[in-house]
């Protein structure tokens, strides 16, 4: 009786194990909204990974990944899709929503493909939104340079 | 003195045929310039869906409820400046007027001149702001952004809130809704928000700004194709309608006019008639 009991102890110490393997293996599909108010680039698709600049520093997200808000840096959102290609995105700014059922809402106010992206254009509007911040007077008007020179900056980071 | 009638009456009738005639060219056209933009509007909402319906999840989700407190209800009604398009601006006066009348301590946020003639007479000063120059351009982000600061720039502060719109059903139905709006406070103190990691006001002041914006775009969108499409529906109505004056009024005309020619020929027959048996 305590031969089985044990032996049935350690099937089930191996059982799980094997079950903890399998489990990540089949981890709840996550399923991706991603949108822009103009614009559905993703609509409850199952994605692998999602790559985010936030302002909490950039993350990856994956399936299972612990539920969070966060506020989107302008920078590159990258989508890990399920047959392996990968997707890249430039975003100005939104939010990005991480739930406890593995769903992402990515709400992005602009969000445009990479390589739609041109360098020149996006040099000029830096050079543009330094000399704004150059003869900025209020504080908005300062602010509003600020975030100007931060989004310029990050499109010339995106092309290259 | 009844031919004098006659002629009288028919000069009105034609008049009265005309202006009818003026009227349904001009509902009809409305009716096509009604369509063309429902057209647009519908196409940018199908766009725009999976954007608003996916700004409200996190609330679900996160099972915010509305604050605990006496602060008051707020209520964003999204309307336009235009008229003649059907029950689209008077179900939203009707429900903005049965929720003050149950809540006195309510202000509310107008978006569109129509809404403000109906409340201002009883509820004037339940309102908090007018947003104007609504309905002629399909809205951008960037509006729904201005009017969405503007509402954190003065400063309300709610323990209750919602934006009533007509959200879009088909061409010949809208559904005034309301969509849930929840204060800071209200995502603190969700039920679930701890299961959420690390956050702070760092996180939720500027999320719950941006949703606010991204909530109000939504039901914009969602309110300009309902507006639309009614109408629309109420331009094509008054087209048929000013149709059948239109053929009551000939029928009546043309009955007056072979009236009128009967009595100058009854009185030529007649008077001859007489001069006849004189002789």
């Amino acid at each position: 009786m305590a031969l089985t009991r044990s032996a049935l102890r350690l099937f089930s110490g191996r059982f799980t194990q094997a079950c903890q393997v399998r489990g990540y293996a089949d981890a709840p599909s996550m399923s991706l909204t991603f949108a822009a108010p103009s614009q559905v680039l993703y609509n409850n698709i199952s994605v692998k990974q999602i790559d985010v600049p936030s302002f909490s520093g950039s993350f990856g997200i994956l399936p299972a990944h612990v539920p969070t808000l966060a506020v989107l840096k302008p920078g590159v959102v990258t989508v890990f899709e399920n047959d392996g290609s990968t997707k890249k995105f430039f975003v100005s700014s939104g939010t990005v929503t991480i739930n406890e059922d593995s769903t992402v809402q990515l709400l992005a106010e602009e969000a445009v493909p990479v390589d739609t992206l041109d360098i020149s254009a996006a040099k000029e509007l830096l050079a543009q939104s330094q000399s704004q911040l150059a003869s900025a007077s209020s504080e908005v008007a300062k602010a509003e340079a600020e975030i100007s020179i931060e989004v310029s900056e990050a499109l010339v980071k995106a092309c290259e | 003195s009844q031919q004098v009638r006659g002629m009288a009456t028919l000069k009105m009738i034609s008049i009265r045929l005309k202006s009818v005639k003026n009227i349904q060219k001009i509902t009809q056209s409305m009716k096509m310039v009604s369509a063309a933009k429902y057209t647009k509007a519908e196409r940018e909402l199908k766009l725009a869906r999976p954007y608003g319906i996916g700004a409200q999840e996190f609330y679900k989700k996160a099972e915010v409820k509305d604050e605990e407190g006496e602060k008051g209800q707020l209520i964003i009604a999204v309307s336009s400046d235009r008229g003649l398009c059907g029950a689209v601006h008077s179900s939203i006066g009707r429900i903005v007027k049965t929720d003050i009348a149950a809540n006195p301590n309510t202000k509310v946020v107008i978006v569109g001149d129509k809404v403000r003639n109906i409340l201002q007479r009883l509820y004037a000063k339940n309102i908090a702001m007018v947003v104007t120059e609504v309905g002629r351009k399909p809205a951008v982000f960037g509006d729904a952004a201005l009017v969405a600061q503007s509402i954190i720039n003065s400063g309300i502060e709610f323990s209750k809130g919602k934006i009533l719109f007509n959200a879009f059903r088909t061409v010949v139905s809208f559904r005034t809704t309301e969509m849930p709006l929840y204060s800071q406070n209200a995502v603190a103190n969700a039920s679930k928000l701890p299961v959420y990691d690390s956050l702070d006001s760092d996180v939720i002041q500027p999320y719950t700004e941006f949703s606010l914006a991204s909530l109000l775009f939504y039901s914009m969108k969602e309110n300009a194709t309902s507006e639309q499409s009614s109408r629309m529906t109420a331009m094509d109505n008054a087209s048929k309608n000013a149709g059948e004056m239109i053929d009551k009024l000939t029928m009546t005309f043309n009955r007056t006019r072979q009236a009128v020619i009967t009595r100058e020929l009854i009185e030529i027959i007649s008077g001859a008639a007489a001069l006849e048996t004189k002789n």
